[in-house]
């Protein structure tokens, strides 16, 4: 198993190499430059020389090669250097870092600030709608076509079928503009301080609409999955033995039929743990978390590629990571599946 | 005759489907008594797995429903038994060894811990004696090097063994039946008969009941003291090993002995014509009328009951095949 985890890291390497390059193709070859928001009034040849300090004409290769050097070389010594807060040979250079084409500040520390609220939004999103969905999930197998069943069915297609959006500004609308209860938009400059409870209680309920509309969506995909996996594993043969025992419904279900339905469960929880960290564009932009999907959005919108480039480069190392994650999981569950 | 240790009268469990009633089994009665091992015997689909496992309410509640009859064990009766109670039966005085050795174990647990697993619930041994005790089961149905094998997953060893291992759960607790629904069908021939010995032995040791259900002929000729022939949900013919084979009274019976391919004899071989009986209906008259070349008049309007026709011989057909004319 380690030798097969360390095996996978290794391989991620030129993998993740092979994505940059594709990302950086796309985005290369997109339309829109970051030269042409500029005002017309700007003659040609100021236009140019701006073009030429952005390394705009350095090719592909160059610009790649150079991106590639950042991501890979630089952008971690810095990060060793500001942690240790010491320098390896010559401290790094702040040029040679990532500098986005508009705010002009290195693109990584950019990402690491809008970090926090997505996590804390996200996480806790997946979080609440697990331990929502799994339980209903299982029970709704077991009771497979009770009223329970058939509730819990229709709310997860409605919850499923409702987009983000809308649930939340219907939460807004409630909450915010009618009982006054939640903040409307998120505040990232509030430092929650865990010794205060008022302080906690602010990012609380700044953080319960967002939450709520997340929790809600993501319950409902997963106990659809959840209910799914336990019927499979209900009309087992296996499950019909551990009855022959004399064993309670309880222990049949949570000994047998759960512990097998959940392979494929955690295997999905953990492939969309990557998603805490590429945001959610839309609960981002209706609850105005300036998290890393409004990042991502905003800088589409400015053609702005080193941010663009580095953001979704960091998407895929934790999409690639979360997948290893999943791959290691499902080995240790399922006695198996062996890969050494 | 010894006294039954289980008596069943008049069952009848029904699937209530999307399509319609399924009369699974039409009021089926019987006797096992203390040691004896009965063969049941009967095509796919004669209810023949479904009367055992209704016994033990193991068929899936709902759409299955055992609407009538008295199963008696014990002084209780399994039909009517409390939830808490028909627990404390199965697994712990009845056993029961599923056909299907490669599905009927659990994938994520090892073998050590679905073995003791009756034996926490239905015995006050302890940690280390339940240890032993399983190591003892494994080496009972012949699994060699059983300490090791304990932490085996069912996946790492072969179907032989696995069904070794459903036989050692079915007796961890040294229950007073075993009910083996067809046991050894999923097996290789060579493996089939390490597995019949073993279970032959086992109840010559323990004195255990054994219902062996089956559709293999040749397999319970050389096992069973008795034999019941079930067709459409219901006994055709009860007898013991002998005059069932020797001189079968049900045309089915004797339909299902011709249709056995024999090493001495060069005839062709004769098969049942027709097909199954639909269960969608209940039966009112003999389910196999329209398959029987003996039929008249009276088969296709009452249903007939089992009469005795020698020593613990029985049979429920309308016609005498020995006299050649109606009952």
């Amino acid at each position: 198993m380690l030798r097969y985890t360390i095996r996978r890291f290794v391989f991620a390497v030129p993998m993740l190499l092979m994505i940059s390059l594709i990302i950086f193709t796309i985005l290369a070859f997109a339309p829109g430059d970051p030269a042409g928001a500029l005002p017309l009034t700007i003659p040609a040849e100021v236009r140019e020389a701006y073009r030429e300090s952005l390394g705009l004409n350095d090719g592909f290769w160059g610009r790649w090669i150079k991106w590639v050097r950042a991501m890979f070389w630089y952008e971690p010594q810095h990060a060793i250097e500001s942690i240790g807060n010491f320098c390896i040979g010559d401290c790094i250079d702040p040029g040679e870092r990532i500098i986005s084409f508009s705010s002009r500040s290195p693109a990584v520390d950019t990402i690491y600030e809008r970090l926090p609220q997505t996590v804390w939004v996200l996480g806790l999103g997946l979080l609440f709608g697990i331990m929502i969905a799994i339980p209903i999930g299982i029970y709704s197998a077991y009771k497979q076509y009770s009223a329970f069943d058939n509730v819990g069915s229709f709310v997860s297609v409605v919850g499923w079928s409702m987009p983000v959006y809308w649930t939340g500004l219907i939460l807004i609308f409630i909450f915010s503009v009618n009982l006054k209860w939640f903040p409307s938009f998120y505040d990232t400059t509030h430092d929650v301080q865990f010794t205060s409870w008022s302080s906690i209680w602010i990012q609380i309920k700044q953080l319960i609409m967002p939450v709520t509309v997340l929790s809600l969506f993501n319950a409902a995909a997963f106990s659809r999955f959840t209910r799914a996996s336990v019927l499979d594993n209900l009309n087992q043969d296996y499950v019909r033995t551990a009855r022959s025992k004399g064993l309670r419904e309880f222990l049949v279900i949570n000994r047998h039929v759960v512990r097998n339905s959940m392979i494929p469960v955690v295997t999905l929880i953990a492939l969309s743990s990557a998603g805490i960290f590429s945001g959610a564009i839309l609960t981002e932009t209706v609850f105005r978390i300036n998290g890393t999907g409004s990042l991502l959005i905003t800088a589409l919108g400015q053609a702005d590629t080193p941010m663009l480039q580095t953001l979704t480069f960091f998407i895929a190392v934790m999409t690639v990571f979360f997948n290893i994650i999943a791959d290691i999981l499902y080995g240790l569950l399922d006695p198996r599946i062996r890969y050494d | 005759m010894s006294t039954p240790v289980l008596s069943v009268k008049e069952l009848k469990t029904r699937f209530n489907t999307q399509d319609g009633t399924v009369h699974a089994v039409n009021g089926v009665s019987f006797e096992l008594r203390r040691g004896e091992l009965l063969g049941v015997v009967g095509e796919s689909g004669s209810g023949k797995s479904v009367t055992m496992m209704s016994l033990l309410k193991l068929i899936p509640m709902p759409p299955g429903e055992i609407v009538d009859g008295v199963a008696e064990f014990e002084d209780v009766d399994l039909v009517q038994v409390d939830p808490d109670h028909m627990r404390d039966i199965r697994g712990g005085k009845i056993g029961f060894i599923f056909q299907d050795p490669m599905t009927s174990l659990n994938p994520v647990l090892t073998v050590g811990r679905q073995i003791k697993e009756s034996l926490e619930l239905h015995t006050d041994l302890d940690k280390k004696q339940r240890q032993a005790r399983a190591v003892e089961l494994l080496e009972m149905v012949g699994i060699p090097d059983p300490a090791q094998r304990l932490k085996a997953y069912p996946h790492e060893m072969s179907g032989g063994m696995r069904q070794r291992v459903v036989i050692a759960i079915a007796l961890a607790c040294e229950p007073q039946i075993i009910i083996a629904d067809e046991p050894t069908t999923a097996l290789d021939v060579t493996i089939q008969a390490q597995i019949i010995d073993q279970i032959r032995e086992l109840r010559q040791n323990l004195g255990t009941a054994v219902i062996w259900i089956t559709h293999d002929l040749g397999v319970i000729a050389g096992l069973a003291d008795r034999v019941v022939v079930m067709y459409g949900g219901r006994i055709v013919e009860v007898a013991p090993v002998k005059p069932l084979y020797g001189s079968p009274q049900h045309p089915y019976t004797q339909g299902l002995l011709r249709s056995l391919p024999r090493l001495d004899r060069d005839d062709e071989l004769e098969s049942i014509p027709g097909t199954p009986p639909n269960m969608y209906t209940e039966p009112t008259s003999c389910s196999f009328a329209p398959r029987c070349k003996y039929a008249f008049d009276k088969c296709t309007t009452e249903i007939p009951p089992l009469v005795t026709v020698g020593d613990g011989h029985e049979v429920a057909c309308w016609f005498d095949i020995d006299k050649g004319e109606p009952r």
